[in-house]
Formats: structure tokens, C-alpha cells, sequence
């Protein structure tokens, strides 16, 4: 069985803004090429009642993403947090990070890292 | 700083190319001269350690294999793509040979200098323009219809400049005690997170959303605004000048505006004449009075009293100041007339906007435009963000002026948390905006009177010391009154980005004796140059930066083979055309235009950046009372008045209409049903991408990967009732021409409009003509005309032309 996980990415997507930052950051930090990288933005349009809808981004870990241990190993944030533009995203233990979801329209990724 | 043999140097991003803006802090890692990584400055007060896809992806722009690295001089025929790498000194042999030619045949204005949009170009083109003699400096965009307009509009009403309050100006930001989170934000024309703000940090607006600001959005497209809102307005577009009307009639009517500031602070009680209709002045009660001074009714004295622009005050004790009613009035020559106060016409004017007209023209429902009135009205503070969309519509000054007057008489105008007066930190001016005079200026006031627009529009003469482009773009071909026969483009991408009509653009350069073009990568505009010189990014030269706040310094990191900064080559050729160019070096010249903050560069770059102190004039809040606005020091603002103008004393005199109003566009479906049959979809383009700059940044893999293709934004039931699917390619056409543009299905967008992205040319394709890199393909500026502007010479048609889609047959 795999090691349970105690590192994670919570995102309050209700503020991601789609901006791309944290995907290139990641590709920046990781020299990656273009379209592969540690964390994915994607966009839903999702249909509602009355002809509403709502824009939702949200960035994805991917199988390659690593948590940035090569610098949270020297206390720095992970690539993609620190450039977060909308400022959305946070790193921690999960356990701490699943206090602090105190508002809807928030998830708690846990990264194959 | 080492670590690894890196060298960490802060900086600040700001440079012709790439994009943006800019004013962020970074921390550029260099390794044996290479930039290995950028990271965003954790402690600048712009960005806080945040930095955008861009400015990520620098590793890929500054090294990449097509970057400009040595001067080419052309070799075939204009559009052959056929060069020859030359030295420095011999290209600017060549430019100077050729630029005196043209001064010596036809005078130094047949000599234009053109930039793109607002970055660390514009200083040192002016510089070089100045030097060689020509007033002709050119933002190159049909109506000059970004920012300028609204800078301009908003000086009319108020003498300065205004932006949201994001706390920008308290070193603490807006966790400083001396800042109020707005209650609420009015996000107007604008997709702050995709765009390149008009040097505000987008994202300061998310963070207040976190501490509670309510968010009004206007804009047709469901931006992440919009589905964020507390009250989204999805207008007709180029409709705003009626919404901002509607507003004002409705705070009006319901007397939720701040009455003692309109008595107060703004032009409410002066008299406008009933003969005339135009405003009551002090030399026609008194043959020896000034004409620049006004007249109100004390309600108590019963008698005029003068008000004296000179000095912001009343010649005489008023009781109260009259704000309605009207007067009979005795002038010097005996005549009698009836006049009235300003107020009494601006709210006729309001009131000839019910909510049922302006739900009528912009498409919105009544509930929702008094529900967004109430709630920005009944919010204290609230602010009020403006995009380019304002700027997009040729009468960006009636509904400009208009926000800008409900701002103010809400109480918003330079208060925490509302709409501070922007001024450039500490008065140091490198890059000159309306309104504002830097240490470069042009000398010669004679040869100003030459500059294109100069006779023709009253903003130009007294804000705008730019040529009027459209003008200039006729005055090529007409070659009246004087030849257009050369031009310097810095950094600006005018046949692939900001010129409409491209192909006309095309023509025009060829018929052209000189072409220069400074750049970071070719474009298609490099492919009519003579002479195409390389130019750096921001990490590869010094410079300051002077726009708002902070005042900055931008610090050289790097360099990259024979690539020069536009300072730097600005410089050189401003010293070869000017006998009494004033500055020995580029450091005496940045000493000078940093004198009024006490610092020279040496100190401001030990420094970082600088936000003015309180006290300062360009520190808010509260100038206007403080005496801290006008150069006599006394309270009031700096306009011809001394007050904010409801009723515009430049207008007036400018034969324009001095209070703010609605003019429906030129083409839409309401000006032209004619052509709406044909084309029956407004088309709307100049949505940002958040992975471009404009038309920049094509070339760069990490951001194409995120927006590949040119696209047009349908919505799925317009989309089938075309016969088109989402991911197809498809025609957009009107009566100007047609390009290729991907389908993207999606009800973000309203089903009577579609949104076509910009900027679009292919790097990877070929350069040569005819293909100009695919550019004719896929450059939505083929279906916008040049000369769609204001009756004052600005704004354009952006937002809201038409068209019909249909798929593309064949291959593409």
C-alpha cells in the first residue's frame, strides 16, 4: 500500500482566476517542456439554472508534481504558491490544511509527490 | 547574493518587450550570464512575491533561438525578409544619413516616432524626437484608444488622474491602518486577471474580495468577475455612457449623493447663461473681469458673487450658493438674461436618462441597473475600476467624463478605499502622460503647433502631446499639409497588434523613405523596416520607472549578445541629431528626472523603490482639501476652474458638449440596421489573454501551449444556428475584410455578440510576404476601420463592430 501522504495543496478555487501562473512557474522550476508540468489549469463553464452559469478554474496536480521538496526543503514556498497570482493556493500538512477550510469552494489535493 | 555560483538581482519588470505594464519586483537568478530562473519579490509592495505567467516564462523570451541579437539592415525589397547583420556604429551611420535627409527636404516633422501601448518606451522616444526636431510622436492605435482618452477625460473633469484604491500608496498596502477596504468594487470594461492593467496590480482585487468587498461587474462576457459578482451587468457594448447616465440620474434622483461635496468641490453652482448656453463668466457682468472666472447666485444676498479661478476661492463671502432655480441677470452691456446653475442642467441631463431608456439601449434590466446603483451608492467607500473598454468607443469622453463625475459626487474622489487622485511618485516624470510635463519635452512651441491633431482637437493641444494616429495615417497618403516620409516604430508591433486596417498599414510603410524598427523578436512590422535594431528586456538594461507608485529603479542583470536598451539607442541618436543635447550620460539624465524625490539613481536603486510620504502631492487622501493639488497651494483641484467641472470649461470652449451624455457608436445594430442585416453579430474584440501581452508572445512555448490558436468566443446556440461546432474554424467578416479564427463554443459570451482574440500572427510561420507570418490568416484588425473616433479625436470602434461567422471549407 502506498505511504499515507502528509503533504498537500489547498486551493480556494472560488479566487483562482485561471492566470496560468502556477503552471508555468512549475515548468520554470522543474525545466519542463511545454505541455508537460506539476500542476494544470483547466477551465469549466458550468451550466445552471435560468441560463447562468458560472466560470470555475482550477489548477491540477499532475503525476509529476513533487511538491517542490527541493525547496520547501529550504523553507521556501512550492513554485506554483508562491507565484500564485490570485494568491489561492497554500502548501502544508494536510492535517493543518484541512483545519483551515472554513469556506466552501475549496480542495484539498493531495499529490502523488 | 551567491548561491551556486547564481547571482540573485532584484528588478523591476518594464521594458518594450516583453509585454507589460509592469512595476513588479523580481529577483532574477543569473548564472554565467544567463537567466536561470525569475522568482517575484516577496517584499514588493506591487506584487508581494506573485508573478504572472510572462514574466515566468522569461528563461524561454530572453534566450530564445529568434531573438533579435545584432542590427539588420534590409538587403531585398521591403517584405522580402532578406537582411544583412551590421555594427552598431554602422546602423547608426545609416539612421542618421537617412533621418537628416528627410529633415533637410521636407523639416524634422515629416519624421514620425511610433510606440505600442505604455511601457519603458516612451520616455526615450520622446527624448529622440525632441532631439531630432519632431513633435510627431505616435501611440499608433486608431483614436490614441488606449488610456490616454481617459486620462485625458478625467483631467478634464477633475485636473488629475484617478485610479482604485488597492492601498498602493501606504507601505503597508491595505492591511496599512490608514486604508479602508472598499465596500465595494466596480470592475468596468475590464477582466483584471487576464489583462495588463493600466499599472494597477489586477489581483489586489481578489484580495479585497477576501476581505469582504462586494464586486459589481459591467461587462458583456462572463469574465471571473462577472460569476463572482454581487450585481453583473452584461451591457451592450459601447453602452456605457448610457448605463453611467442612468446612474447618475438614479443617485440623483434619489439624493444619495454627497450634496456638500457637489456645493463644495465641484462647478454645481456656477451660472450658465440661457442666451449663450455657455457658462456665465466674470467679464460679462464687468468689462474689466476675467473671462476665466465665474459667476453664482448667493441665495441669501440675492447677488452674484465672483468666483476667481486663479485662486480656487470666491472674490467675496457667499451666504450659500444657489444650485437650482433660475436668475435674472444684468450683464456689463446692459443686456438682461436668465441664467442658471450647472447643477440644475447636469441633473437635466442625468434626468433625460430614466432607467427604462437605459435598460432600453444597454440591453440591461431595469431591476438590475438600480440594483447596481443602490449597492455602489450605499457602499462607503466604494471604487471604481475602469478598463480599456471605455477607451474603446469614440465617445470615450461624454461617458468617461460621466464615471468620473459619479465618482466624485459620491464622495469617492481621494478617499480611502475610493477613487485617489494617481500621480506620478513625487513628481518625477520620465514617461509623460496626458496631463503631465516630464523633463523631456519638446523646447519649441512653434513646432509643436505642427504636431498631427494639433489644430484639429482640442485634447491634443492641451493634455495629449501625442499625434492624433488616425490623422497621421491620412496624412501619409495625402501627404497634407506636410509629407509624411519616415518613421521610427519603438518596440511597437503596428502592422501584427495596434494598427487597424493592417493592410492599408502595410501600404502605407511601403510608401514611406525610412523605416526603423526597434524590437525584441521580429514581427511583421520588422518586415518593412530598413533598418531593424535589437532591443533588450528589462533584465538587460538600467532605467527607472516613474508611473504612479512606486518610484523604482530597474536594474541591469544580464545582457544578451549585441542587444542595446532603447534608452541607450535613444540616447546615441538624440546626441548625433541635437548640438545642445543636454545630458553627458544616461545617469545625469535619470539624476535629473529623479530630482524631486531628493534621490539620485545610485540611491533609489539601493533603495528598490520608494512610496511618497503623506503630505506629499502625490500621496493621497484628501489633497483637494489639504491645499496639496494646485501649484498655489491652495485647496481645490487643478483644473481651468479650480473646481471638478460637472460642466467642462475645456469643452465648452472646445465647441464640444460640456456635460457628460450617451452617443450610440457608429456601427451596431441601433446606428446601422442597414448593415446589421448582413451582419447580424456584434463583434467585440481586445479581450486579453493571460498568457500574452498584446500581440507578444506567440513564440514562447510554455504560454502558446496554454492558448494555442486564435480564437472567436460564440455562444452554443449562435454557434448552431451557424452550422458551426466548437473547435471549428470559421470566417469572421464584415464590409472591411475576413479572418480565420478557431470556434470556441462557450455561453460566456452573449448569443448577439461574439469575442474575437487579438493580436494574433504566427512566428513559426514564414516572414517573408506575402505570408508576413500568417499574419492575414488570423489578424482580426482586418475587419476594423482606421478613423472611427470621437468628435475629439479619440476612441475607437473595439468593442462593437459587426460581422457574420461562417465555418471554413478546406483545409487551414
Amino acid at each position: 500500500m502506498a505511504k499515507k501522504p502528509e503533504y498537500g495543496l489547498l486551493i480556494d478555487y472560488e479566487y483562482c482566476t485561471g492566470c496560468f501562473a502556477c503552471q508555468v512557474a512549475c515548468a520554470q522550476e522543474h525545466k519542463w517542456p511545454a505541455g508537460m508540468g506539476g500542476i494544470r489549469v483547466i477551465e469549466i463553464v458550468e451550466n445552471l439554472p435560468n441560463d447562468k452559469h458560472y466560470l470555475k478554474f482550477m489548477p491540477i496536480p499532475t503525476e509529476l508534481c513533487v511538491l517542490c521538496a527541493g525547496r520547501t526543503k529550504k523553507g521556501e514556498k512550492p513554485a506554483c504558491v508562491h507565484h500564485c497570482m490570485a494568491a489561492c493556493m497554500k502548501y502544508g500538512k494536510i492535517e493543518e490544511l484541512a483545519k483551515e477550510i472554513n469556506k466552501p469552494r475549496m480542495v484539498l489535493w493531495a499529490p502523488r509527490a | 547574493m551567491t548561491e551556486d555560483g547564481i547571482k540573485k538581482i532584484r528588478t523591476t519588470t518594464w521594458s518594450g518587450g516583453p509585454g507589460c505594464h509592469g512595476g513588479c519586483g523580481v529577483i532574477a537568478h543569473i548564472k554565467d550570464n544567463k537567466l536561470v530562473k525569475i522568482e517575484g519579490d516577496p517584499d514588493h509592495p506591487m506584487n508581494r512575491g506573485r508573478l504572472c505567467s510572462r514574466c515566468l516564462a522569461m528563461t524561454q523570451i530572453v534566450h530564445h533561438p529568434d531573438r533579435l541579437t545584432k542590427p539588420l539592415k534590409r538587403i531585398g525589397k521591403r517584405g522580402e525578409n532578406k537582411w544583412q547583420e551590421i555594427s552598431w556604429d554602422e546602423a547608426f551611420d545609416y539612421i542618421e544619413e537617412k533621418m537628416n535627409k528627410i529633415k533637410a527636404e521636407y523639416g524634422p516633422e515629416s519624421m514620425t516616432f511610433s510606440m505600442g501601448t505604455g511601457r519603458d518606451v516612451g520616455a526615450w522616444i520622446c527624448m529622440l524626437a525632441y532631439a531630432f526636431g519632431s513633435p510627431n510622436v505616435s501611440f499608433a492605435m486608431s483614436g490614441n484608444g488606449c488610456y490616454s482618452p481617459r486620462i485625458a477625460a478625467t483631467e478634464i473633469v477633475l485636473g488629475d488622474y484617478c485610479v482604485f484604491d488597492g492601498g498602493q500608496w501606504l507601505p503597508k498596502g491595505h492591511n496599512d491602518p490608514g486604508y479602508k477596504v472598499p465596500e465595494c468594487i466596480v470592475i468596468w470594461g475590464y477582466n483584471i486577471p487576464a489583462s495588463c492593467p493600466d499599472n494597477i496590480f489586477g489581483h489586489w482585487v481578489t484580495d479585497l474580495m477576501k476581505k469582504g468587498s462586494k464586486i459589481i461587474t459591467i461587462d458583456p462576457r462572463l469574465s471571473f468577475f462577472a460569476s463572482r459578482s454581487d450585481k453583473w451587468l452584461p451591457l451592450r457594448p459601447g453602452t456605457d455612457g448610457a448605463l453611467a447616465m442612468g446612474f447618475l440620474n438614479i443617485v440623483i434622483k434619489e439624493g444619495l449623493y454627497d450634496r456638500e461635496f457637489v456645493k463644495k468641490w465641484t462647478n454645481a453652482p456656477h451660472l450658465i447663461r440661457q442666451d449663450t448656453g455657455k457658462l456665465l463668466r466674470e467679464s460679462d457682468l464687468d468689462p474689466k473681469g476675467s473671462a476665466q472666472n465665474f459667476v453664482v447666485w448667493d441665495k441669501r444676498a440675492n447677488k452674484t458673487v465672483i468666483w476667481d479661478s486663479g485662486c480656487a476661492g470666491y472674490k467675496a463671502e457667499v451666504g450659500e450658493a444657489a444650485l437650482d432655480c433660475e436668475f435674472d441677470i444684468t450683464l456689463a452691456n446692459g443686456t438682461k438674461i436668465r441664467a442658471t446653475p450647472v447643477w440644475t442642467k447636469f441633473c437635466a441631463r442625468a434626468a433625460e436618462y430614466p432607467v427604462d431608456k437605459v435598460a432600453k439601449i444597454t440591453w440591461l434590466k431595469e431591476k438590475d441597473i438600480i440594483e447596481a446603483a443602490h449597492l455602489y451608492a450605499k457602499s462607503k467607500p466604494a471604487s471604481i475600476q475602469w478598463g480599456l473598454a471605455i477607451d474603446s468607443t469614440p465617445a470615450v469622453t461624454p461617458t468617461a467624463t460621466a464615471i468620473a463625475s459619479l465618482w466624485s459626487i459620491m464622495g469617492n474622489l481621494d478617499v480611502p478605499g475610493g477613487n485617489p487622485i494617481a500621480r506620478y511618485a513625487y513628481n518625477a516624470v520620465a514617461y509623460a502622460l496626458p496631463g503631465a510635463k516630464g523633463v523631456i519635452k519638446l523646447e519649441d512651441k512653434e513646432m509643436d503647433k505642427k504636431r498631427i491633431g494639433y489644430n484639429d482637437y482640442g485634447p491634443f493641444r492641451e493634455f495629449i502631446w501625442r499625434t492624433q494616429t488616425d490623422k497621421m495615417f491620412e496624412q501619409i497618403f495625402t501627404e497634407k499639409p506636410y509629407p509624411v516620409k519616415g518613421m521610427w516604430l519603438q518596440c511597437c508591433n503596428l502592422i501584427g497588434g495596434t494598427g487597424y486596417d493592417p493592410k492599408k498599414w502595410v501600404e502605407a510603410l511601403k510608401k514611406l523613405d525610412f523605416v526603423a524598427v526597434t524590437d525584441i523578436f521580429m514581427t511583421p512590422t520588422c518586415q518593412m523596416a530598413d533598418i531593424v535594431l535589437p532591443a533588450t528586456s528589462f533584465l538587460e538594461k538600467d532605467s527607472i520607472r516613474s508611473w504612479w507608485v512606486p518610484l523604482q529603479t530597474i536594474n541591469k542583470a544580464m545582457t544578451v549578445d549585441e542587444c542595446r536598451s532603447l534608452i541607450e539607442i535613444n540616447f546615441e541618436m538624440a546626441k548625433r541629431f541635437d548640438p545642445n543635447f543636454k545630458w553627458k550620460t544616461i545617469h545625469d539624465l535619470f539624476d535629473e528626472i529623479l530630482a524631486p524625490s531628493g534621490m539620485t539613481f545610485k540611491e533609489l536603486q539601493k533603495k528598490g523603490w520608494s512610496i511618497p510620504p503623506d503630505g506629499n502631492p502625490s500621496a493621497p487622501y484628501h489633497r483637494h482639501e489639504r491645499g496639496l493639488l494646485r501649484q498655489d497651494k491652495n485647496p481645490g483641484f487643478q483644473t481651468h476652474s479650480g473646481k471638478v467641472e460637472l460642466y467642462s470649461t475645456l469643452r465648452e470652449e472646445w465647441g464640444l458638449d460640456p456635460i457628460p451624455c450617451y452617443e450610440e457608436p457608429p456601427f451596431t445594430p441601433i446606428s446601422r440596421p442597414d448593415l446589421a442585416e448582413k451582419y447580424p453579430l456584434i463583434l467585440s474584440t481586445g479581450r486579453r489573454s493571460p498568457v500574452f501581452f498584446l500581440s507578444e508572445h506567440r513564440n514562447i512555448p510554455w504560454l502558446r501551449e496554454a492558448d494555442p490558436d486564435p480564437v472567436v468566443e460564440i455562444h452554443p446556440d449562435t454557434a448552431k444556428s451557424f452550422g458551426v461546432e466548437n473547435g471549428e474554424w470559421v470566417w469572421v467578416e464584415n464590409w472591411m475584410g475576413k479572418c480565420k479564427l478557431k470556434a470556441k463554443v462557450t455561453p460566456i459570451v452573449p448569443r448577439w455578440m461574439v469575442m474575437a482574440a487579438h493580436g494574433w500572427w504566427f512566428p513559426e510561420k514564414e516572414g517573408a510576404e506575402p505570408s508576413l507570418y500568417g499574419m492575414w490568416d488570423s489578424n482580426i484588425n482586418q475587419l476594423m476601420p482606421m478613423g472611427a473616433n470621437g468628435k475629439d479625436g479619440l476612441g475607437t470602434i473595439t468593442k462593437h463592430l459587426l460581422c457574420k461567422v461562417y465555418k471554413v471549407n478546406g483545409d487551414f
